[in-house]
């Protein structure tokens, strides 16, 4: 069942106002972001201001739209006019855009209610939300553990019911891992099916903006309201097709599963048993299961940090103190102002990236790594290509394992960097993926499955998503936190 | 020793789009600081550019008119570099699958500069200081450019001078770029190094910025070419460095260190798709192409027999072979048109600039009317002349000037009589004339040109004359 769809259903009946539903919200908020750190901004002024607009329409006899006057939130490097938009890095503090990533516009338009800006890795750099200026988000699940990252902010909120949905970004699993880990649902959307204007780049040819949602419905209905052509990102093609909702309840009888050995080896075994489970649940729904092994996909984790690194490094050159957000206080002229304004204003993972990325780039190492890099991109594209011939989507693991307890991600960085190695071969390839709740573990933390599909076949991958959720309502379970409607 | 020089030019044109390369901001000249600015064009974050199209068909349009391939598949690149005036701290450019390649200029002396590339790029801003501070304007940020790179093909000053001459008559005709050395619209960086002559080595190159003029650069490179081989006769060696030109005192001074220092970590952008040129599109615009200042020149010296020095002169500038092309349509005689801008028009024309713009109080409909009379011989070339200094002081048509009383020349029976006086009332010309004194006819000529106020066809004049006497 959908969850905007309940409160879309319980506004036009005029069970509750968009006032009354906004304020239980933002007092949800009050009492539990403390623990939580979900949002590093709460928007209450602008939340309620459209919140009136949507109840003036209802008290008008208007129809409203399924996203209109819906709560939400966006992750905090979704560029949002006038209000303060950080990335979660000390070098973008007081910056507020003077423009809206055209993802907000659209959701605007639907007449979304914003709550306020979410939590997230610093510039998005990040597995477990930690690397975030303001400190990380903490698991709905036990708070003791991250929300993940680096859309962290995004999952804890909506896991934890203080928001319905929101907006991520994700480069090499900052959407899907956070939400196996808050154990709800999340999608990458095909490279180019969203439109990237206003999301604050890590790596632009793998960013990617996408929903983090409660159900898979939920996260139909919010692709096929962000998916369009944009002219303002020439990356972009909209989405393909008719909107995803219209056959997210299809039957999946027939279906062919891929399962990619490569994908399972590595895995914990609890990670491993609850997809091999979820296995047997399409099977019993008729869906036909094809093994086979893709070897690239050992170039994956490499390729994905030369290549996210190479552009990041280029991308976040233009922090500089000149022009907007942190700027250091005392320096010695212009070039020793962007010194110390980068060396103060950026944190040690985006500048652990910065120098990796500006090392993988230089003269004399450039044929070694980047060119090398963007080769071996090429061979994953065509494996998964070839891959597809075979079945309709691939089940894999979202992460080999269950959220880290706090504090562990950032003690090791490079056993962080191999936790990646599930979720960067889909934005390698530009591919969609959705991330589902699949079972839990010992400690009763989400574990959580991704359906990889063919580029901008967003609707195959939710319809298959949305038949196991359907057959396995168990694996989505509440938490203690939030607003309960 | 002798040495020979060898110089190379990477030459900026800003292109004259309406619009910048990647937003939709005006490209205009000047302005109030950051006022010809938007979030993409200043960088902001989550900004993405998108291609003008138009500044690829005018970067096309300038491959083809310096014979040029041009790539069915290009892209862009980031060149990453750390200044205020670049707000993205990368430029985009085009690194190693540029637009345009191998394409020529052919110099009056019959040697080709050879043309290695021309690429697309985006300008950056620029610094300002002012009340003891610096301050950054962005407003020349992302205008589009093309950088124009020749092979080391120069062998003398005089030869760069017609090369920049050359090139910016083409980027002229084809409207892609005004190419104003003063405004940089246009700006020459030149390489130059020197060898024994007869060797087939390259010697140690500078890099020479900052030369705003074509004069400078002649200059510039006339200085940088003595120093280097001041340099290399001391016994020391010439560093390769990026020299400063300073015009007041006519010398280069070092502006940084080893060009080779720089590592712009050069790779594709990924905000911008891979630029498809189809064959179908680069012959449409090959079309559009106008006609090229050299092959005008060439067809107005041949088809119209108008002398070579003169024929430069008209297709120097965009707007005067303008001119002239309308002021000749329907004439028989296009070269007394030609006289008539070199000698009087431009003489009220002076600087580089006014000529550029040509904006000149005759027009040319009111010129063919003029030249039309001398044409149908109904006035003589120099009432012609004394009606178009009255036409260029007022703006005012010929048939202002001259009364009915002046058209139709004159009939022979006046002729005649006209000729009688002359002949009658000076008698000692007449003798010495008869004596052999050529000359002495031209007084006689004057007098009946005198009688008829400039009407009389002086050819006729002088045969009448000659018969008369005889």
């Amino acid at each position: 069942m959908s969850e905007i769809k309940k409160i879309h259903d319980m506004l036009a009946s005029k069970q509750i106002s968009c006032k009354e539903l906004t304020e239980k919200y933002l007092s949800a908020i009050e009492s539990d972001n403390a623990e939580l750190n979900a949002y590093v901004n709460v928007t209450p002024d602008e939340a309620l201001k459209q919140a009136e607009k949507v109840d003036r329409r209802i008290a008008d006899g208007e129809e409203i739209g399924l996203l209109e006057g819906v709560p939400m939130t966006l992750k905090d490097n979704l560029s949002t006019k006038d209000i303060e938009t950080t990335c979660c890095s000390k070098i973008l503090t007081g910056y507020k855009p003077i423009y809206n990533a055209t993802v907000w516009e659209k959701l605007q338009s639907e007449g979304a209610v914003m709550l306020g800006k979410t939590n997230m890795d610093e510039f998005a750099m990040g597995s477990s939300c930690e690397t975030s200026y303001f400190g990380g988000a903490t698991n709905p699940f036990n708070t003791k553990y991250c929300a993940g990252g680096s859309s962290g902010g995004v999952a804890s909120a909506v896991g934890a019911n203080i928001a319905p949905y929101g907006l991520g970004s994700d480069t090499g699993g900052s959407i899907r891992q956070p939400a196996s880990f808050c154990g709800i649902v999340g999608l990458k959307p095909t490279y180019g099916a969203v439109s990237r204007y206003g999301l604050i780049a890590y790596a632009s040819s793998l960013d990617q903006i996408g929903p983090i949602t409660k159900t898979v419905e939920d996260a139909s209905i919010v692709f096929d309201a962000i998916s369009d052509y944009d002219p303002k990102d020439s990356t972009c093609q909209g989405r393909k097709g008719a909107k995803t909702f219209d056959t997210v309840n299809n039957d999946i009888k027939g279906m062919k599963i891929g399962i990619a050995r490569e994908y399972l080896e590595g895995v914990r075994d609890d990670v491993k048993e609850a997809v091999l489970n979820a296995v047997k649940i399409y099977e019993s729904l008729g869906a036909e299961v094809v093994y086979f092994d893709m070897p690239a996909l050992k170039f994956a984790l490499p390729v994905y940090y030369i290549i996210a690194c190479a552009e990041a490094s280029s991308n976040l050159g233009r922090y500089d103190g000149i022009r907007y957000g942190y700027k250091a206080e005392h320096y010695n002229g212009t070039h020793d102002m962007m010194c110390r304004t980068r060396s103060e204003g950026f944190g040690a993972e985006v500048k652990r990236r910065i120098l990796l990325g500006t090392y993988v780039l230089s003269a004399g190492y450039y044929d070694a790594y980047y060119k090398k890099a963007q080769n071996l991109r090429g061979t994953i594209v065509k494996a998964f290509d070839e891959a597809f011939t075979k079945c309709d989507f691939i089940l894999a693991p979202t992460v080999p394992m269950t959220a880290f307890e706090m504090g562990h991600a950032v003690s090791d960085p490079i056993e962080t960097y191999l936790t990646d190695i599930c979720t960067v071969p889909v934005n390698i390839a530009g591919l969609p993926a959705v991330s589902v709740p699949c079972g839990f573990n010992a400690n009763g933390m989400p574990i959580g499955m991704q359906l990889i599909g063919n580029k901008f076949s967003e609707a195959t991958i939710l319809n298959a998503a949305n038949a196991y959720e359907k057959a396995a309502p168990e694996k989505f379970k509440e938490t203690k936190w939030g607003v309960k409607l | 020793m002798k040495y020979e020089l060898v110089g190379g030019f990477e030459t900026h044109v800003e292109l004259s789009t309406k619009t910048k390369i990647f937003c939709s901001c005006t490209t205009k000249f000047g302005g109030e600081p950051n006022t010809h600015c938007c979030p993409v064009c200043i960088g902001l974050p989550g900004t993405l550019p998108k291609l003008n199209r138009q500044v690829v068909r005018y970067a096309i349009m300038a491959g083809l008119a310096t014979n040029c391939e041009i790539a069915e598949v290009a892209k862009m690149d980031r060149k990453n570099y750390c200044y205020p005036d670049l707000p993205k701290a990368y430029q985009i450019s085009e690194y190693d699958k540029p637009l345009c390649e191998h394409g020529y200029i052919e110099l009056s002396n019959g040697r080709k500069i050879r043309i290695l590339r021309i690429h697309i790029e985006e300008d950056a801003g620029k610094l300002v200081h002012a009340h003891g501070d610096t301050y950054v304007d962005y407003n020349r940020g992302g205008v589009p450019l093309i950088e124009i790179v020749t092979e080391p093909d120069f062998r003398s000053p005089d030869e760069a001078r017609e090369y920049v001459e050359k090139l910016q008559q083409i980027m002229r005709a084809i409207g892609v770029s005004d190419c104003r050395m003063q405004e940089g619209s246009m700006r020459c960086d030149v390489n130059i190094s020197v060898r024994p002559e007869g060797s087939d080595k390259l010697g140690t190159r500078t890099e020479i910025k900052n030369m705003n003029s074509i004069n400078n650069i002649v200059k510039a490179m006339e200085y940088e070419y003595e120093r280097q081989i001041d340099v290399i006769e001391s016994g020391s060696k010439v560093i390769q460095e990026t020299l400063r030109y300073d015009d007041a005192t006519n010398t280069t001074s070092s502006m940084r260190g080893k060009e080779d220092a720089n590592d712009y970590r050069y790779f594709r952008d990924p905000d911008l798709v891979t630029i498809l040129t189809s064959r179908e599109e680069v012959e449409e615009i090959r079309k559009t192409l106008p006609e090229l200042p050299e092959a005008k020149k060439k067809r107005y010296i041949e088809d119209f027999d108008i002398p070579e020095k003169d024929a430069s002169l008209l297709t120097k500038y965009r707007k005067v072979s303008e001119y002239f092309d309308e002021a000749i349509e329907g004439l028989k005689n296009p070269k007394t048109v030609s006289n008539f801008i070199i000698g009087s028009i431009f003489r009220r024309v002076e600087t580089e600039k006014d000529k550029e713009a040509f904006d000149v109080s005759v027009s040319p409909k009111h010129l063919k009317e003029l030249v039309k009379l001398i044409e149908d011989k109904k006035i003589q070339n120099n009432l012609a002349k004394k009606t178009l200094e009255k036409m260029l002081d007022t703006g005012k048509p010929c048939t202002e000037f001259i009364d009915e009383s002046d058209l139709g020349g004159v009939d022979d029976s006046a002729l005649e009589q006209m000729c009688k006086n002359a002949i009658e009332g000076n008698p000692n010309a007449v003798a010495d004339y008869k004596g052999g004194k050529e000359k002495a006819l031209m007084s006689l000529l004057g007098n009946v040109m005198k009688q008829s106020r400039g009407k009389a066809d002086a050819q006729a004049v002088r045969a009448k004359l000659i018969e008369m006497i005889k």
